[in-house]
């Protein structure tokens, strides 16, 4: 499964495990627009450490904080092809 | 208002010789039995006890019973002993000695090189010989506390202070067979071995070198009527498989809170004992026990009139009764305020008529400004039928600073692990704000617990 199905999969379960609605996911949606909230990206980034062993938030480079899905999934990409 | 002050046993040795029967009680560990008359008619120091009055002993040995039979030695004759637990960091022990100004240690090998005091030799062989018991000195004992960083505080105890619980006798189960999960130089070890020696009862002490299931099975050949240990002590005697070979009459569970899980468990495991969980601190002494099988504490015993004043400020339990310390040793800010009582920063919660406990104030996980007690949200997995044991730690998070995770152990291989983890959830969703919700749950071995018996929490 490629990093953004892998995302998009886990912004779904949250979501449920969380009872938010989910907006319909795109590239171009901003993140705060997804109907998530904090605590649900906490989780998310959380999951996704586990899931793919990097943390992009908390590594040593400065980084562009994601605005959008996509965004969001290129930092992950991009995260673990460094680690790779 | 002043608080009436418990009569004063002149010497532990006085005490426990009152309470009778010397030929037929006994101190035993993993390796050896004492007879208490045997110690009534020699030494375990081998040397005159008039050497050591007057002076502040370090008591330090790795095994308890050299210490617990120097222990009934030196009450009334050193002027102050330092109870040393073998897990203390020796680099912590100079300080210790300097606060406690000992000249003398008292040991078995490996302490020998403690210092330039002068050194006693503690074992287990009974020299024979009179010894003069004669009590001259209101000894001072020191107790060590146990938190995992920094070193260790100096609480000042005396005889009457950690004896005061057992006054009126209805703690002391005369004549019983009494042990401990705890090491004896704990606070919770020392009221057990206390209970023991003036309720005319012997012992079987533990050692932090043997499986839970050995010890178990020493208890059950022993016969002990009456145990004690914290709720992870009792978790991990639960899950040993061994419990079945012991059949206590009471059973006593302290330092930590009971859940009702551990609770309901114990009661399964034990179905004719008396189940007590007590609340007590190295500080404060024993607040109370509750005997009802029920977490937590009738919100009444805050009014009853009795030996223990106690209150709820800003959410914890205050505690000033004679039991309680007579404070640090050493120029540390003193664990009372204003009022006498002492504050262990044990937070609780009024629900249906009981104070629950519900965590510890240092404890506190802030998950984006709010604050999260562990131990709550354990207590609702422990509920979970497959749960033996859990951890509930903070993991450090770029959005909200930090996350609830948990480590959960399960019993061996019943239902699908994905199936526990969902019921899980489902539990701590159905209770729980939704911020203290693990969003992990890891299922682990073990969890470990710490030489004080408590789970060992490390916080991020």
């Amino acid at each position: 499964m490629s990093t953004a199905s892998q995302i998009h999969a886990l912004f779904a379960e949250v979501a449920h495990d969380q009872h938010k609605v989910l907006a319909p996911l795109s590239d171009e949606l901003g993140l705060l627009e997804t109907g998530l909230d904090s605590l649900c990206f906490a989780i998310i980034v959380a999951r996704l450490e586990d899931m793919l062993g990097v943390d992009p938030f908390s590594a040593d480079d400065e980084i562009d904080f994601p605005v959008t899905v996509g965004d969001f999934i290129r930092l992950y990409e991009h995260a673990a092809a460094l680690a790779a | 208002m002043p608080l009436p002050s418990p009569p004063e046993p002149a010497s532990l040795w006085q005490a426990l010789s009152a309470a009778g029967r010397l030929s037929r009680r006994w101190l035993s560990d993993d390796h050896s039995r004492v007879s208490l008359a045997a110690l009534s008619r020699g030494s375990s120091l081998g040397r005159p006890l008039g050497e050591l009055r007057g002076r502040s002993v370090l008591l330090s040995t790795r095994d308890q019973l050299p210490a617990a039979l120097a222990l009934i030695e030196l009450d009334g004759i050193a002027r102050r002993i330092v109870l040393c637990p073998p897990d203390v960091a020796s680099a912590h022990l100079p300080g210790v000695m300097a606060t406690a100004e000992t000249d003398t240690v008292v040991g078995d090998r490996a302490a020998a090189g403690l210092g330039a005091a002068g050194f006693v030799p503690a074992g287990t062989g009974i020299t024979p010989g009179a010894s003069d018991r004669e009590p001259g000195e209101a000894t001072e004992w020191i107790l060590l506390t146990s938190g995992t960083t920094g070193a260790p505080k100096l609480v000042r105890h005396t005889l009457a202070t950690l004896a005061g619980p057992m006054l009126g006798g209805g703690a002391l189960g005369h004549g019983a067979v009494w042990s401990t999960f705890y090491d004896m130089r704990r606070y919770g070890g020392l009221q057990i071995f206390l209970r023991a020696m003036l309720g005319g009862g012997s012992m079987v002490l533990s050692s932090a070198l043997e499986a839970v299931g050995d010890f178990l099975a020493r208890v059950g050949a022993r016969g002990v009527s009456h145990i004690s240990g914290t709720p992870s002590h009792w978790r991990r005697a639960l899950m040993s498989g061994a419990a079945d070979k012991m059949a206590p009459r009471y059973v006593r569970l302290s330092g930590e809170i009971a859940d009702q899980a551990v609770l309901d468990h114990l009661r399964t495991a034990f179905p004719a004992a008396d189940i007590a969980h007590a609340f007590a601190s190295t500080e404060a002494g024993v607040a109370f026990d509750v005997g009802d099988g029920l977490s937590g504490f009738p919100a009444a015993y805050l009014g009853r009139r009795g030996a223990v004043d106690m209150r709820v400020v800003d959410g914890s339990l205050r505690i000033r009764s004679a039991r309680n310390s007579l404070g640090y040793l050493g120029g540390i800010p003193q664990p009372f305020d204003d009022d006498g009582f002492v504050d262990n920063g044990d937070i609780v919660e009024l629900r249906d008529g009981r104070y629950h406990f519900v965590g510890r104030r240092g404890g506190v996980i802030n998950i984006g400004g709010q604050k999260v007690h562990p131990e709550e949200i354990e207590a609702v997995i422990n509920r979970h039928p497959e749960v033996q044991m859990s951890r509930v730690t903070a993991r450090k998070n770029p959005i909200t600073g930090a996350i609830v995770v948990a480590d959960v152990v399960v019993a061996a291989a019943h239902a699908p692990l994905d199936a526990v983890k969902g019921q899980i959830l489902d539990a701590c969703r159905g209770t729980l704000a939704r911020y203290k919700v693990p969003a992990t749950i890891r299922f682990v071995p073990a969890i470990e617990v710490a030489a004080s018996g408590k789970l060992a929490r490390n916080n991020v």
